[in-house]
């Protein structure tokens, strides 16, 4: 009952027209930079802790809260739109929602996503405020052979979802898996596959062979193509807003994406992509109608919109409970916290509760305002796809070597680029799915670290996997996912005989 | 007479010059952070950044954030284009000489031009609060029992963390090689295999586990600063007898081959901003420690540094 006490007096404390401004800066802010190639919400946040130095913790945090959000929701316009995921978690959001824009219904791809992520927002948010102290006990317990098992039902789910056999799946997340043992190891600190060039030291920047597969792979693609076909501009075929079937469709993607992206984003180690992933596969296998997906099925862009958004406020759970950033944004507000001399951790809850709880109030807030913000917006945004094609897409390269610059200012970098960007082409050209090359980029070097985390602590017997129950059932998960399509294929086969 | 000279080359130099008044105010500085944002390295540019500009040592300060590979990826790039420049700043630490030997870097330390050491941290080793240890001659007595199952957990392979690890393996008298350390990518996430009691012994900055000492989830052993520390409970590994001393130190660099001129400047500059309330004012809330040493014995520190480092990575077989 304390917490219901506590949270109204936050309300009480953000709505003074003050954190108001605040939270109305930082979601703006955020939103721009997520749409805006190259700046993350990590760095707006570092650039403004300076200046917020002078004003008092409360409101500068709230604003740190707003950007945080705004950031993962702005990400998503640019999937939608240009097919350029601008961060890692709006990767999947780019599958389905730049298919529905191309066939005119970008408008209700962004709606959908804004609306879900405000409603997943708005649920975990009060997952934050409740379940923190709870959630985080069980988190800790979550060992490096959990991680693992999650992992696995990623790699086996995802690869089996993607692409037109599992085959070609398997082959694209071989290469991400391959492209993923480049860089530093971390458990050694010993470099792999770098050959001597600095920038390959840190490993493959996620973003990179994202933009190159998706963009530059698609922007080749349609040129390649373009002797064969007409280029009218993509129309926009219908309402700019959901319809009464969109809305039926979505909602049960959004409450699922929530109850996926929530719980995983406060692991220690889970991150807002394997939600995002999982809750594509999930959306796909419960589909009325599978065969809409990868044609632009609104039910891959309202579950993982949702689960993107859900594990943001997942995220806090260990930030304010254990001081444990788990994002780059996390990090830097950690420092923005501890510039206030306050210490995140089991204390800041009894020390602070104003602030946490107004915090925890002031991203409701957020939420309303970023739905305000964006929904009259996506008018304006679909217009982009009025451009004529070739405009478009050359506006597309320019804005992807930009970020990709921007990000990181090197011409190996760009020279990377293109290279994924021929690479996506030719999968495109040849039907491999793209998609399992990122995730395997993504999740390969963290299944690296937490398996050999494993095998360290059980010096080497890897029955540890099997030991742990967690961790048995989600192997056995996956080991279920992978043979079952081919059971039932035989099985049928073998009925058939019979007949 | 030399000195004349140069006195009177520097006295033309500043007249040619005129236009600007050769005085701290007016240097517009560049830090490079070899980290992206929120890490130490970042915070302390930027702290270094706000506190120059607050107190008026710098007219303009900006940050720029080069991540990778422990930091040699921000030294090489610093090495090749700060080479000469007088508004040029590098932030560095003890992470980076180890990243500098397990990577091979093409560049070192000794190709920058040391300005000051700023703060210095201590380590801590902490035991889950359910662990049966309650000391540290309990944890040495059990790494003399069983090393291989005495796990550790803590920042990247290679860093303070895992030397200091080490370090106690080998007052222990056992070798350090066979020290089980299970590496993470910081102080966070290996907080959480602490907290999960997956693992035995634990080690991080004292900053960055604070709050969990406090509240008795951990429970401190030892720090790894040469004296105790006001506020801090554990005790110094020295003074509980081991001869171990490890400080998590951070500091500035200027490029290669700057003038003289410059460097003083550049000296002038960091000291007069070390020296101000502001700067003092700032690490507390960080919970820093001031560990400041001017030039020439930064420049003693680190080549001593290399070296201890160095052996104790090539016991441990990051290292040939």
């Amino acid at each position: 009952m304390d917490s219901i006490l506590y949270l109204l007096g936050g309300f009480a404390t953000a709505l003074e027209p003050m954190n108001l401004t605040f939270a109305a800066i930082g979601v703006m802010l955020g939103t721009a930079v997520g749409v805006l190639p190259g700046i993350g919400p990590a760095l707006t946040v570092a650039l403004l802790l300076p200046i917020t130095f002078k004003l008092d913790p409360g409101g500068s945090l709230i604003m740190f809260a707003g950007i945080y959000y705004g950031g993962m929701y702005g990400g998503s316009t640019t999937a939608i739109l240009l097919n350029t995921p601008g961060e890692s978690a709006s990767v999947v959001t780019a599958l389905e929602g730049n298919q529905m824009a191309k066939r005119g219904r970008g408008g209700p791809a962004l709606a959908t996503a804004a609306i879900g992520s405000f409603v997943a927002a708005l649920i975990a948010t009060a997952g934050l405020a409740f379940f923190a102290p709870i959630l985080v006990k069980l988190a800790v317990k979550f060992g490096p052979w959990d991680y693992f098992g999650l992992m696995l039902i990623a790699f086996i789910t995802v690869s089996a979802t993607f692409g037109s056999s599992p085959l070609r799946g398997l082959t694209s997340l071989g290469i991400g898996l391959w492209l993923g043992l480049v860089g530093i190891d971390q458990l050694t600190g010993q470099t792999r596959l770098a050959f001597g060039v600095p920038n390959l030291m840190d490993g493959i920047e996620v973003t990179t062979l994202a933009v190159g597969l998706f963009a530059l792979g698609e922007a080749l693609f349609v040129v390649s193509r373009h002797a064969f076909s007409d280029d009218a501009p993509m129309a926009i075929k219908g309402s700019i807003w959901m319809s009464r079937e969109d809305w039926s469709r979505s909602w049960r993607p959004w409450l699922r994406g929530t109850a996926v992206g929530f719980p995983i984003g406060a692991l220690p180690a889970g991150g807002a992509e394997i939600p995002t992933f999982l809750s594509y596969t999930m959306e796909r296998k419960l589909a009325k109608r599978p065969e809409e997906f990868g044609h632009g099925a609104i039910e891959g862009v309202a579950g993982p919109e949702a689960a993107n958004n859900a594990s943001a406020a997942g995220t806090l759970v260990p930030l304010l409970t254990l001081g444990l950033p788990t994002s780059a944004t996390a990090a830097v507000m950690l420092a923005g916290f501890q510039q206030y001399n306050l210490q995140p951790g089991p204390l800041l809850f009894v020390q602070h509760p104003a602030l946490v709880w107004g915090l925890v109030a002031s991203l409701f807030i957020a939420n309303v305002m970023l739905l305000v913000l964006n929904l009259p917006m996506v008018g304006l945004w679909v217009k982009l796809l009025k451009i004529p094609l070739p405009w478009l897409y050359g506006g597309i390269l320019v804005f992807a070597s930009m970020g990709t610059i921007a990000a990181n200012p090197s011409v190996v970098e760009l020279l990377m680029l293109v290279g994924f960007g021929f690479l996506g082409f030719v999968m495109r050209r040849y039907d491999y799915p793209v998609a399992p090359a990122v995730v395997g980029l993504i999740l390969g070097p963290m299944a690296d670290s937490q398996l050999r985390r494993a095998l360290q602590m059980s010096l080497g017997d890897p029955m540890i996997l099997l030991q742990h129950p967690g961790s048995a059932t989600m192997i056995g998960i996956a080991v279920l996912a992978l043979i079952a399509p081919f059971l039932f294929k035989g099985l049928s086969r073998f009925r058939q005989d019979e007949d | 007479m030399n000195k004349f000279v140069s006195g009177l080359g520097a006295a033309w130099l500043a007249a040619l010059v005129a236009a600007a008044p050769a005085s701290a105010q007016d240097l517009e500085l560049a830090i490079t952070a070899p980290a992206g944002a929120g890490g130490g390295w970042d915070s302390a540019a930027r702290s270094l950044q706000e506190v120059m500009m607050a107190t008026g040592n710098a007219k303009s300060v900006q940050v720029i954030n080069v991540p990778g590979a422990g930091g040699t990826v921000g030294l090489a790039q610093f090495v090749q284009g700060a080479d000469g420049k007088s508004d040029q700043l590098l932030v560095g630490g003890i992470t980076m000489v180890g990243a500098i030997i397990t990577n091979d870097a093409p560049y070192d330390l000794t190709n920058v031009t040391p300005i000051a050491r700023l703060t210095g941290d201590p380590l801590v080793v902490a035991v889950p609060a359910s662990s049966p240890y309650q000391t540290m001659a309990d944890l040495v007595a059990g790494i003399q029992k069983d090393v291989e199952h005495t796990i550790w957990a803590g920042g990247s392979a290679g860093g303070a963390d895992h030397i200091l690890a080490a370090l106690v393996t080998q007052a222990a008298g056992v070798d350090p090689a066979k020290v089980n350390y299970v590496a993470y990518s910081g102080g966070g996430e290996s907080l959480a295999a602490m907290l999960g009691g997956q693992v035995t012994a634990g080690v991080s900055g004292y900053g960055e586990w604070q709050g969990q000492i406090r509240s008795g989830d951990l429970r401190a052993l030892a720090i790894s600063y040469p004296e105790p520390i006001e506020g801090i409970a554990a005790q110094p590994l020295k003074a509980q007898g081991y001869d171990i001393e490890l400080v998590n130190w951070r500091g500035v660099f200027a490029g290669p081959n700057v003038s003289d001129d410059a460097k003083a400047k550049l000296e002038e500059a960091v000291a007069k901003t070390v020296a101000s309330p502001e700067w003092k004012e700032l690490i507390n809330a960080r919970g820093w420690s001031d560990y400041y040493a001017p030039s020439a014995e930064f420049t003693d520190f680190i080549a001593s540094e290399t070296d201890r480092v160095g052996s104790i990575l090539k016991s441990i077989g990051l290292a040939d």
